[in-house]
Parts: C-alpha cells; structure tokens; sequence
C-alpha cells in the first residue's frame, strides 16, 4: 500500500472544502492546525469522509478528534494505511 | 422609525445584476423558456425561468462552493450587489447591529437531490457532510449572516410567495428595536428533477409548451403557472441611520405592511386577500387613491387571478388603478417573487415609468383591471406590492418614496 502523501490532502482538500482566500494550500502548511487554514469541524469530516472512502481506510471520530495539525492527520492515516496492509 | 431600502441585489431569469434586470424588464425580455439545467423531455412541464450565465466561481468563494446550494450562491452573490450598491462595508459596523431575514420556499432542492442520490445508490458514507444544512430553509440567512459577518437578529420567514414580503415585514420589526442594517429578501432555485416534481401536484402549473403562452395572467387564456429561479437580496435601515452614514440613495421607505391568511378551503367564507391590501394602506396612514401602482401577484390559474381582480377592484375600483405583473417574464420565484417586485418597484418610482407585463394580449375584460402591458411612464410615489403563498398567505407591503 503506497503512503498517503500532503499532496493526495490537499487535492482532497480542495474538492471538499475549497481553499481559504487569505491562505495558500501550497505553502508550508504542515504543522498549522485545520482551524487556521479556514477548515471548520464540518469541512474535516467532510475531508475525512472522502479520504475513508477513497483509500478504503477506516479512521474512527475518536481518534481524529484528537487531530490538530495537518501533520497529525497525515500521520493517523499513514498509520491506520499499514495497519490495513 | 421610518425603515427605508439603501441597496438592491437582483437576480432574475432575465438578467444578473440590478441594472441589468431593470433594462431587461422595461424593454419586456421574457427569461421564460425550455428547461435546460436536466432532461425534462419526461415530465408534463417544460418550460421555467432559468437565470442564464451565472458563473459560480466568479461570485462565490471557493470555499463556500461544496457547501452550498445554488440558490445560497445566488444570495451570496445578490447579498454583495446590495451591500455594494448601499455603499457598505460591514465592517464598519458592530457586527450585533447587523442582521438578516430572508424568505425561502423549497431548500436547497438541487443539493438535496444530488446527495440522497448517493444516499440511496452508494450509502450513507457518500453523503456530503454539508447535507446537514445545505438544503434547510434557514441556510440563506446563515450564510449571509457568516459571510459578512452579521450577527444580530436573524430569522427566515416560511409563506412560499408571501415569504418574500414577511421577510421585509419582519427585517422592520427588528430595526424598530434598535437593529442598524438587516440584509432582507428572498431567493430560491429548485429547478432539478425533485424540485419540479415536488410542485406538479399543486395543479398550479402550466403545460403549455409556448413561452409566449404558458404564463398569462389577467389574461383570458390563462393556463397556469412557470416556475422561475432567482430573487431579490435588499438592503433595509433606519432611515435617519442611513442618511447619516451618508447612504449613496434612499430607494424608498416600507411605508405598510400587512399579512393575512385565508379561511379553511370549503369554509364558504371569502379569501383574506382584500384585507390584506387594505390592512398595509392602513398601516402606511394611505388612501386607495394614493397609491400609483399595483405590483399583483399575478397568479396566471384562473379562479386565483379572478380572486386577485376582486380584490383590487373592491379597493380601487373598476380600472381604478395600474396594475402590473413583470414576473411574466420570470415565471413565479417561489420565495424570491415579492422581493424582486419590491426592488423593481423602487426602480419604477425612482425612474417614473411602470414596466410591464408581458405576453398579456387578451386581458379578461371581466376583471376590468388597468393591466400595464408596454412600459408605462408615470408619476410614481406609491406602490403596492401584493403576494400569495399556496396554502393561503396573503402579504401586501407598501412602498413609498421618501
């Protein structure tokens, strides 16, 4: 199972939720928090959903509700990837 | 308080943009044509008022794109024509001191549509998230209240039609007490599959596959009614607080207001429409004889067009009056009617000339109305605008020059 990469979240980003004006999807966004790239709870678990959907991995709410930064999602999903695999 | 109208926002089957629907509108180009946004070869009605050419991504952020329905994103665009067109940055206000009442009818029936179609076809897991409020009544109004960051009274007013003159009934009531600025009005855009099967059994609808024949009220061959998208987003305040920012014009002041709703059907007693005209010249401190204008409800089905004439007629008198039904040329807006009335409405007493009512070339001479049908110039200082909601809302809502 290949990795899931910042670039497959920030297409997936883009589609779901769009792209704040005030911030730039393609800069060093890995360790800001979803809140302050304009992402509310809602535009996550729409985020979420699509990601489960798409690479047929399960990521439970209780666990991403411990997600802050871009960072940590990147990790969680990488994770439950090679648990899968 | 005198609640006066600063700025308008209309998008409308003929035209996007305020100017653009009013230059339409007085040279009488229809909107009213073959559905194109689905297939609708299968269904009885194929005719509606679509507004052509609007491009999301021109008047929407991105962000705001998957989460909401077109007919959000025809009231986010309208809501920033207003506050442009009023001359305000909300940011200059306390953003307690801003509110927003807009009327809707259907939901976000396209977004709707779409989502429980992969409800049913993928499961529920490949439902938008978004579905849990893009399609309510109330999204309009949460919408514009974020977007502009207006967090004062909010409310959404539910009468089909007559919702659109609530809305403005109640953004009065809120500045009575105190509120500096309410976004009003009304939008609707439910022209998919779900949204026109969900009014074919009102018998309401017209099938007639003309354009130029389809919606003809007032006239004797009537046969029903069009569907439309769009609406009117406007821009209300106290007018001593819009004069005092230096507000770039006051339209005109909501001199009455007055709702009604209609006895049960088979009660055997009459329609409280009548009394719904007469209760908003009453409330305005207006004689029959003041007012310059009708703006009807203009229903197209003939039995609710005869009740309309009626009531005119027993207010105003035989032809007592000049009446006018521009939704002609948009079909009916759900929501969105009444507030595209008022706006046009306005314009008509800023610009002296009534606009017409098109396609109308046989008025029922039994209704003896004095139907506008080629733009008309007159001296104008009142008008009334008149709207029915199905169910049995009755609004009417006085403007006045100011």
């Amino acid at each position: 199972m290949s990795a899931f990469t910042i670039e497959d979240l920030k297409r997936i980003m883009r589609d779901c939720a769009g792209e704040e004006e005030s911030v730039d999807l393609d800069g060093d966004i890995l360790d800001l928090r979803f809140e302050e790239l304009g992402y509310d709870s809602l535009a996550l678990i729409e985020t979420t959903s699509r990601i489960s959907r798409e690479f047929a991995v399960q990521l439970p709410e209780d666990e991403l509700g411990e997600i802050g930064t871009v960072r940590d999602l990147l990790a969680l999903i990488n994770q439950r990837l090679s648990v899968s695999s | 308080m005198s609640a006066v109208i600063t700025g308008l926002g209309i998008a409308a089957p003929n035209g996007l943009g305020t100017e653009e629907v009013w230059r339409s509108t007085l040279a009488g180009t229809s909107g009213i044509g073959p559905i194109t946004r689905f297939d609708a070869s299968g269904y009885p009605v194929r005719l509606a008022g679509e507004i052509p050419g609007f491009e999301v991504s021109e008047h929407v952020p991105s962000r705001l794109v998957p989460q909401t329905d077109r007919m959000t994103q025809l009231a986010l665009a309208a809501s920033g024509w207003a506050l442009e067109d009023a001359g305000v940055d909300p940011q200059r206000f306390d953003d307690l001191e801003m509110g927003v009442v807009t009327a809707n009818s259907s939901g976000g029936f396209e977004f709707g549509q779409r989502e429980l179609e992969k409800l049913w076809a993928q499961g529920p897991e490949y439902v938008s998230a978004y579905q849990s409020f893009a399609w309510f009544y109330a999204v309009n109004t949460g919408q514009l209240s974020i977007r502009h960051g207006m967090s004062g009274p909010t409310g959404v007013t539910v009468a089909e039609q007559a919702g659109g003159l609530d809305a403005l009934g109640q953004a009065r009531r809120q500045l009575s007490k105190g509120v500096r600025l309410v976004l009003t009005g009304g939008m609707d855009a439910s022209l998919c599959p779900w949204g026109l099967v969900a009014q074919l059994p009102s018998g309401l609808l017209s099938e007639q596959p003309d354009p130029e024949r389809a919606f003809l009220p007032f006239d004797t061959g009537a046969s029903g009614q069009v569907l439309g998208e769009g609406g009117a987003i406007l821009v209300m305040e106290p007018a001593a607080s819009a004069r005092e920012r230096g507000a770039p014009q006051l339209y005109g002041e909501i001199a009455g207001y007055c709702a009604t709703f209609d006895p049960r059907p088979g009660s055997g007693r009459p329609s409280r429409l009548a009394a719904a005209m007469r209760g908003a010249l009453d409330s305005a401190g207006l004689t029959p004889e003041e007012v310059d204008v009708v703006f009807a409800d203009a229903s197209g089905v003939p039995e609710l067009d005869r009740a309309e004439a009626e009531a005119i007629t027993g207010l105003f008198g035989p032809r007592g009056v000049p009446v006018t039904a521009p939704k002609t040329m948009f079909g009916r807006l759900s929501s969105g009617g009444a507030p595209v009335d008022v706006a046009l409405a306005l314009l008509a007493l800023r610009d002296g000339v009534i606009p017409p009512s098109v396609n109308v070339t046989a008025p029922a001479e039994e209704y003896r109305l004095d139907l506008v049908t080629e733009a008309r110039p007159a001296r104008l200082r009142t008008a009334l605008v008149v709207a029915r909601g199905y169910g049995g809302f009755n609004t009417a809502l006085a403007v006045r020059q100011i």
